[in-house]
């Protein structure tokens, strides 16, 4: 019972002192903290990604036991040549444009604005706080109330303005996909507004105060001290942004199913709808493994992009 | 103790040697009772969380029973609930409606795989089957019917045949809802289209229909009849598949368990262009969904309405509306509509008698009450209810009961039934034809393709 609480001062204390201890009691009591948390790991994340890798070449069923046939690559030549699927990732990629330029743009300018607040600030963090910490549920169900055809807020705003029988914004397929992304956008702006904030707060006040002794306007202080001395902010917003977009899944299933026809459906949507309502976990998890690529390949772009960056500002 | 501080690791993960073996079921159920017991743990403490890890009953002695009953349907099934609490020594029931379609039935699947399902739930019947072939249901066999002392002989012999799956029973049919028409009395009467008792004159053929739909438009208008065109893929479906059925030499959609399209192209493109034709004509709305159809025929803007039985209810809530119900009159050759059937099942999971019993006991309970569940429109399938004199004299619902049997249950497959894939496919481009955004050879090619992906793909049952 008192073992690992006898074993960790004594660890403890040899590190700070002198002789080096013996590693592999420390290395015993270290790989003991760290279990219960890799024992979740193994359980929740390592096997349930490599199940999806093993799945995806099996006909596996839900209702099934067992893997069933082994079929190769055939759920992923089934994914990538149906229609369905290609219409899914490019309604993943559409909300994706949608959402990234304004969720890192707005979560700037608001920092940038509420940093200059002097008194009350707290005010303004909370408001564009409080709204990421609310479930998704919540609110679909506020937005869904704004977008109800006819009655709700924005319809019957519309008729006010005087536009005669408004289209609903989440029964049109060509409005429906920027609904649930300006819904995004009021949802998680907080997050990335936290983030600006609090390197905007790192920031220290001497730059700006020599600057504007050099005369440098507001504008001009945003934009050569402000802006680079945040990039690495933005890298990370950027990063973090897109792949929360691409794993677009709850506002989409809450407010619109998917719907109208196929015109919102995500790929994450896709997936569920195929392994949970369709049975057929071994082609959802096909359809996983690609969108994994294509989250993997987001990524490894940005990277490129980001050490060419860095060797031009080296070079220059 | 002192002896030998740090000797033994004592986290040995017992786990750890159980994760090798973990079979899928277990993880979904793990994962599941997990979820559940979070989310209970909250509120009731850990005896929820610990039932869950251990698989136990989360509430002895409780009937849980899952529904998708919305609507009128929906405060019908909960007054009924009420009375089966208030009998004398009925154990505690704990009921849960969700959203019906395809939501449900995979809440259904998950919580059957994840050993956590309630003891009734309710089916679609065309879905029961489904879940039949997945190994989801327990077999009602004549025993467990006899634990509530009923027998397959007290069921509508339509839905019990249709029920089956390779000869075994797993859905205990409750009542049986076709797709109806529904007319407005005024506006029928003033377009002379009632007959001296008040009623409404037959309908025959495809100019019968069309020459009371012109006559109706004459008084209100507007429409003749109306029916959803827009976001109800089921209803355009319901609409189309019972005009289709209708027809002589119309085979069913689906063949050889889904695995091949067989319908009748040349019906099917000659029935889309009545429908569209229809709509073009302005006999019929262009534009409206499920609500918008309605308000048409209860404000006089229609003289007809065309939906399943179970609007009843809110017709009759429409203040000042008198409204009557015939079966759908037959335009083609023979008389038909596409309807389905609300069963009972009992989730695949090990019970011993007592269990059983609860859950019979709680089926035959709202088999009883059949009655109360006519009076939403749907024709009873439980024949002591069926053939009493206090149905016969049910008032309209009575006079459309005949087309209970005439009804075309969707054609079995593992993706079809009612609220399905299938129907959310092939109901999207009608209605596209509906709305006239789409031709009836371009919209029957779309569904084709999508269903074809289907249709090739195995199933997964």
């Amino acid at each position: 019972m008192t073992a690992p609480t006898l074993a960790s001062p004594r660890a403890a204390t040899s590190t700070s002192a002198g002789p080096p201890p013996r590693r592999s009691s420390q290395a015993r009591s270290a790989w003991l903290f760290v279990a219960p948390f890799g024992l979740f790991y193994l359980l929740f994340l390592v096997w349930p990604v490599a199940y999806m890798f093993i799945t995806s070449l099996f006909d596996t069923s839900l209702v099934r036991p067992g893997f069933g046939d082994f079929v190769g690559l055939a759920n992923y030549r089934e994914m990538l040549t149906k229609p369905e699927f290609w219409s899914a990732l490019w309604h993943t990629v559409q909300f994706t444009l949608y959402t990234v330029p304004p969720l890192v743009v707005l979560a700037f300018v608001f920092a940038v604005l509420a940093n200059q607040v002097g008194r009350g600030e707290w005010l303004f963090r909370l408001a564009f706080f409080v709204p990421f910490i609310l479930p998704s549920a919540a609110i679909a169900l506020i937005w869904s109330f704004i977008y109800t055809p006819s009655t709700g807020l924005w319809n019957s705003l519309q008729a006010a303005l005087g536009v005669e029988s408004p289209s609903p914004v989440l029964g049109t397929p060509d409005l429906a996909m920027i609904g649930i992304a300006i819904t995004t956008v009021w949802w998680t702006i907080g997050f990335n507004f936290i983030l600006y904030l609090a390197g905007l707060q790192d920031i220290p006040r001497e730059v700006y105060e020599a600057a504007s002794v050099d005369g440098a306007s507001r504008w001009q202080q945003i934009r050569s001290i402000t802006i680079p001395m945040l990039s690495r902010t933005t890298t990370l917003v950027v990063l973090l942004q897109i792949i929360a977009s691409l794993k677009i899944f709850d506002q989409v299933y809450l407010m619109t199913g998917g719907g109208p026809g196929i015109s919102t459906q995500v790929l994450l949507g896709l997936v569920t709808t195929t392994a949970f309502t369709d049975y057929r976990v071994g082609a959802a998890s096909a359809a996983s493994v690609l969108l994994f690529l294509v989250i993997l390949l987001v990524t490894l772009v940005r990277q490129v992009v980001e050490r060419f960056q860095q060797r031009k500002d080296v070079t220059s | 103790m002192t002896g030998a501080p740090a000797a033994s690791p004592p986290l040995r993960s017992p786990a750890g040697s159980r994760t090798g073996r973990l079979s899928r079921r277990a993880l979904v159920g793990g994962g599941l009772a997990l979820g559940t017991g979070l989310l209970a743990g909250g509120l009731s403490g850990c005896s929820t969380l610990a039932a869950g890890m251990a698989g136990a009953e989360v509430a002895p002695g409780t009937v849980t029973y899952w529904n998708l009953f919305g609507g009128g349907d929906g405060a019908r099934m909960q007054a009924m609930e009420d009375v089966y609490r208030a009998g004398p020594g009925t154990p505690a029931l704990q009921a849960a409606t969700f959203t019906w379609g395809n939501p449900y039935y995979t809440k259904v699947s998950l919580a059957t795989l994840g050993d956590a399902p309630p003891d009734v739930a309710v089916s679609h019947l065309t879905r029961s089957t489904n879940l039949a072939q997945a190994g989801l249901l327990t077999e009602i066999t004549d025993d467990v019917l006899a634990v509530a002392g009923l027998r397959a002989a007290d069921f509508s012999q339509k839905a019990w045949e249709a029920q089956q799956v390779e000869g075994r029973s797993y859905a205990i049919p409750f009542d049986t809802h076709p797709f109806v028409l529904y007319y407005n009395l005024e506006v029928c009467e003033r377009a002379g289209l009632l007959d001296s008792d008040g009623s409404l004159q037959p309908i025959r053929g495809v100019d019968g229909w069309e020459s009371a739909l012109r006559a109706a438009r004459e008084v209100t208008g507007a429409f003749g009849a109306s029916v959803a065109t827009i976001a109800d893929p089921a209803t355009s479906w319901r609409w189309f598949q019972s005009l289709y059925s209708q027809r002589a030499g119309s085979t069913p959609w689906l063949g050889d368990g889904g695995r091949e399209l067989t319908y009748d192209r040349e019906l099917t493109l000659d029935t889309l262009d009545h429908v569209q034709s229809w709509t073009q004509q302005g006999l019929m709305p262009t534009n409206t969904d499920y609500a918008g159809s309605q308000t048409l025929m209860f404000s006089g803007q229609s003289a007809f309405y065309l939906q399943g039985e179970w609007e009843i209810t809110t017709a009759q809530s429409i203040e000042g509306l008198e409204f009557g119900m015939v079966p759908l009159p037959v335009l083609y050759d023979q008389p038909a509509q596409q309807g389905d059937s609300h069963t009972f099942v009992l989730p695949a999971m090990e019970r011993n008698d007592e269990q059983l019993q609860r859950a019979m006991g709680f089926v035959r309970s709202m088999l009883d009450q059949s009655i109360t569940w006519a009076e939403g429109g749907h024709v009873p399938a439980y024949l002591p209810t069926l053939r009493s004199e206090e149905y016969r004299e049910l008032e309209p619902q009575s006079s459309y009961a005949e087309a209970a049997d005439t009804v075309v249950y969707d054609a079995p497959a593992w993706y079809s039934g009612s609220g399905s894939t299938f129907e959310n496919i092939i109901g999207a481009q009608i209605g596209l034809v509906q709305q006239g955004l789409a031709s009836p050879a371009t919209a029957l090619e779309s569904a084709r393709s999508q269903l074809l992906t289907y249709a090739n793909t195995p199933s997964p049952l």
